[in-house]
């Protein structure tokens, strides 16, 4: 049996989701600390892949990082092209994951009490400072939080990866487009076992976190 | 004092509501079934939609109090969900595959099936490319990406890959080969300039002008794509799903079909 989806989603998964971690903890910070209209429109642009059907996010995918679209048009130049590539499955995962990372850090962030950070910042702490040794380690379970939820979604990604990456056989064929020509073909068996790859995949996650956790409360004495 | 049993009355009513709301549409499919005796389901291809969208009215007319309800997906999907006991009275499909599966399990009605159309299978590139201009291009080091069904799933894929076969280019072409999960992905693919060529039906290619036909696989080449329809065995008006059948073998279907790019099929009459 060829276990090359496994390989392959559990790589898109991780970059995807250090990549997201990264991404969307950035802008929850830049945006906790400011108001106005432009800030609700970075709200709704982060938001707009969790309200659209995942094909259609594809289909936009598609547009802009198609060969002719303005982002593939710049890759060209470098004689690249990144739809129908393994790099394809992780812009999908990506950008349908960074939502929930992006909502959860900010919850997180918006929650740490200002007076923390104000008292942090008359001390004589830089901004950058103020947030990664007060904001951050306060708002650290949301930001696990949104890890878990987007490294899911990123494993479970379908629509998006398979308009915009194809289904190539060993290059962009993740574990979920196995799953669903394996249904569609009546391959009930060949269905069943990836299902249950993917749900031990989660499993293992959620298992690591939870322990991970644990030790961490331990050896900080929290709770 | 007063005021809370008003809020709880409120409450009473809100709630009183809500239960009326879903009763009532718990028991909206129900009534809406048993009233309508003329009413029939149609599970068909996508492919056929544009036809279909326009021969189902025609038949409404003709025949008054008939009520033709049409839901459309891929010939896998649909066989998936009609085994699962999804209500459906005609099953008309893209490929034999679909249609001998449902056969086999017994759950077509017997005598009904019948060829009613056929279609091409084309190869289509970007309007504005010329670096494929027959099938042997594909095999030039321009090509990049070949679009095409996925074969196990999508009966225009398999079709595809028979072609490739045939014209000995699968060897050449394996390596550019991305599947899509239906012929409108393969359809988009190529519209949008990132597969340099696709195979989808001709009566795809002529519902984009973004696409041009390259060139047109012959019927030699692959098996022949015939549409099957049949009366399923659960229907609960036969004879409105039979009558319907007849329809659309007859020739003011045919006009349509062929309008949209179809071939009426050779002996539409025969085959159990």
């Amino acid at each position: 049996m060829d276990l090359s989806p496994l390989w392959i989603s559990l790589a898109t998964s991780l970059v995807a989701t250090a990549i997201t971690l990264f991404v969307g903890v950035g802008a929850a910070a830049w945006r906790s600390s400011r108001r106005g209209f432009f800030a609700v429109v970075v709200d709704c642009v982060f938001l707009l892949p969790l309200v659209l059907p995942p094909t259609v996010v594809g289909f936009f995918l598609l547009l802009i990082f198609g060969r002719r679209g303005p982002i593939g048009q710049l890759l060209l130049r470098f004689d690249a092209t990144v739809v129908f590539s393994w790099p394809a499955t992780v812009i999908a995962a990506v950008v349908v994951s960074l939502p929930l990372m992006y909502l959860s850090a900010r919850a997180a962030l918006e929650m740490v009490d200002p007076h923390l950070l104000e008292a942090a910042r008359t001390l004589g702490a830089t901004e950058w400072r103020v947030f990664r040794e007060v904001a951050l380690p306060l708002a650290w379970p949301g930001v696990i939080a949104g890890t878990i939820l987007a490294f899911a979604r990123a494993l479970g990604e379908f629509g998006a990866t398979l308009m915009i990456a194809g289904d190539i056989p060993g290059r962009t064929e993740t574990i979920p487009i196995t799953i669903y020509f394996a249904v569609e073909a009546g391959q009930m068996w060949r269905a069943l076992l990836w299902c249950g790859a993917d749900v031990a995949i989660s499993l293992l996650l959620l298992g690591g976190v939870y322990y991970w956790t644990q030790l961490q409360r331990a050896t900080r004495g929290i709770r | 004092m007063s005021n809370l049993p008003d809020g709880f009355k409120m409450r009473r009513l809100a709630v009183a509501g809500l239960l009326i709301f879903f009763v009532a549409v718990a028991a909206f499919p129900v009534t809406g079934l048993g009233q309508q005796g003329g009413a029939i389901t149609v599970s068909a291809a996508i492919s056929l939609k544009d036809a279909l969208d326009e021969i189902a009215p025609m038949y409404e007319k003709r025949v008054p109090g008939a009520k033709i309800a049409l839901n459309f997906g891929g010939s896998g999907t649909l066989q998936h969900q009609i085994e699962q006991g999804a209500p459906a009275d005609v099953f008309f499909s893209a490929a034999e595959k679909q249609m001998n599966a449902m056969e086999e399990e017994g759950l077509l009605l017997n005598g009904t099936r019948r060829d009613i159309v056929l279609n091409t299978l084309v190869l289509i590139a970007p309007n504005d490319s010329k670096v494929v201009e027959n099938f042997g291009d594909l095999a030039r080091p321009e090509v990049k990406a070949v679009a095409l069904g996925e074969p196990n799933t999508v009966p225009a894929g398999l079709y595809a890959q028979q072609t490739l076969e045939h014209l000995r280019l699968l060897e050449a072409v394996r390596k550019k080969i991305v599947y899509a999960k239906d012929v409108r992905a393969v359809l988009t693919f190529v519209e949008t300039g990132n597969a340099d060529a696709g195979f989808v039906y001709g009566t795809d290619a002529r519902t984009s002008s973004m696409v041009r036909v390259v060139e047109t696989a012959t019927a030699d080449s692959h098996d022949e794509i015939v549409y099957p329809a049949a009366v399923l065995k659960a229907t609960k008006s036969p004879e409105l799903a039979k009558a319907f059948l007849d329809f659309l073998a007859g020739d003011g279907a045919r006009g349509v079909f062929v309008k949209y790019g179809f071939a009426a099929a050779e002996n539409p009459a025969g085959k159990n």
